[in-house]
């Protein structure tokens, strides 16, 4: 193909299949900037998304962190450093792949494309493993979190849980009340703590008592958990049908030396997760 | 006009930037060893950061761990991600949203610790009206 710069799509490239140049650019170049161009804005708001998430982690963890400390323990370690490797691999395999596309190695494309797509899995699969343990042993989010199965890993009986944690509520309203604030509506504030302690002490009784040295509340980092690894494995289901779809094209010889760009922006979203989750394992598996 | 985001030759070590674009493509392609070097440092930090947990560093620990993170995100980002050779105002979009992230942590949290004293203990933080 000639150098000379085109306004219609240039056909015939051998076995490249088709690769179309869109009316609104003048190069084939300037098409491909454009597209990951917007790739990058939009792995921006990916991160801007999980960056909520890790602001929940951030100020729960400096407020509480004993409730991190005792929680992290319920979580396999082994697994999540498996699941690591599983994450690098396939990022592995990904930049690979679009090595492969860019010198137009289709058949190496398609199996690279495969064993991704099959890390995704593996990933999936020894996620669920996890997840499968977690719901068996009431280790969830909010008021499914069931307090009485941590005898298992704490041994005691929690019976003055609640008392204590009354006293604790009683004190801090005292200490409200107290203060010199000057505000008419301490006594709305006391009684609007007092009703989330009860509420939250219902939550305790209609589902047992932690054992004693368990740290209150450790539902709250299983919302995290589970919100945080749970958006990522969606990310990474959303990455295994595009992988698919990367494959079918590149078995059809869609990719050549001059039509990669898909390849690349999908291998681009595909290491966002994988960027991710390397942060997600020290932060929630690997709590000293 | 130049287009620093390609390089010419497929095979090239990716040094050499390019320069006109014409109408096609210039693929630049990592070098193998390269994704394979970097795939085993990410491997070995890995086993780094969980042995790091066994070691009682005390606050240390949480900065370790992410700093440890943060280098495997670079190499993730500079070679998988291709951002050594990109051009640079894809490095620019994934730095600001990152430094975007840390300032709302930031203040988020500056806020919430200033409640601290609040804090019912085993609670959420209390809302001060």
């Amino acid at each position: 193909m000639s150098s000379a710069t085109n306004s219609s799509p240039d056909p015939g490239q051998g076995n490249e299949g088709k690769h179309h140049l869109a009316h609104y650019f003048d190069t084939r170049a300037q098409q491909y900037d454009s597209h990951k161009l917007a790739m990058w804005l939009f792995l921006a708001t990916e991160i801007l998304m999980f960056g909520g998430l890790f602001c929940a982690y951030a100020i729960y963890r400096a407020t509480h962190p004993e409730v991190f400390l005792y929680a992290h323990t319920l979580l396999d370690k082994n697994l999540g450093a498996i699941n690591t490797i599983v994450l690098l691999f396939s990022s592995f395999t990904m930049a690979w792949g679009v090595r492969a596309a860019m010198l137009g190695q289709r058949k190496l494309l398609m199996g690279l494309l495969a064993v991704t797509i099959l890390c995704g899995f593996g990933f999936m699969g020894i996620k669920s493993i996890e997840y499968t343990h977690k719901w068996k042993h009431g280790l969830l989010w909010g008021e499914r979190f069931d307090y009485a199965a941590l005898q298992d890993h704490g041994g005691g009986h929690g019976e003055t849980v609640v008392d204590e944690h009354a006293h604790a509520a009683d004190d801090q309203i005292d200490a409200h009340a107290d203060d010199d604030h000057g505000h008419a509506d301490v006594d709305d504030e006391a009684a609007a703590v007092m009703a989330e302690l009860d509420r939250d002490a219902e939550i305790t009784v209609a589902h047992g008592h932690a054992p004693e040295d368990v740290p209150r509340n450790l539902h709250i980092f299983f919302g995290i958990y589970f919100v945080m690894t749970g958006l990522h494995g969606i990310h990474v289901l959303a990455g295994m049908g595009m992988l698919t779809w990367l494959l079918v094209r590149a078995t059809r010889g869609d990719f050549g030396t001059h039509n990669y760009t898909a390849v690349d922006l999908g291998g681009l979203y595909w290491h966002l997760v994988d960027l991710i989750w390397i942060f997600l394992f020290p932060l929630l598996y690997l709590i000293h | 006009m130049e287009k620093p985001g390609q390089i010419l030759e497929p095979e090239s070590t990716g040094t050499v930037h390019d320069e006109p674009g014409g109408g096609n493509l210039h693929p630049h392609a990592v070098p193998l060893w390269m994704l394979a070097a970097v795939f085993a440092v990410l491997i070995g930090l890995t086993i780094l950061t969980v042995a790091v947990t066994y070691v009682d560093l005390g606050r240390m620990n949480i900065g370790v761990a992410l700093i440890i993170a943060t280098i495997k995100g670079v190499l993730v980002a500079e070679i998988f991600m291709h951002l050594r050779w990109d051009r640079p105002f894809h490095r620019i979009a994934l730095i600001s949203a990152v430094c975007f992230v840390a300032l709302f942590i930031g203040i988020a949290m500056l806020d919430s610790l200033s409640y601290l004293p609040d804090v019912i203990p085993g609670h959420a933080p209390a809302v001060d009206q």
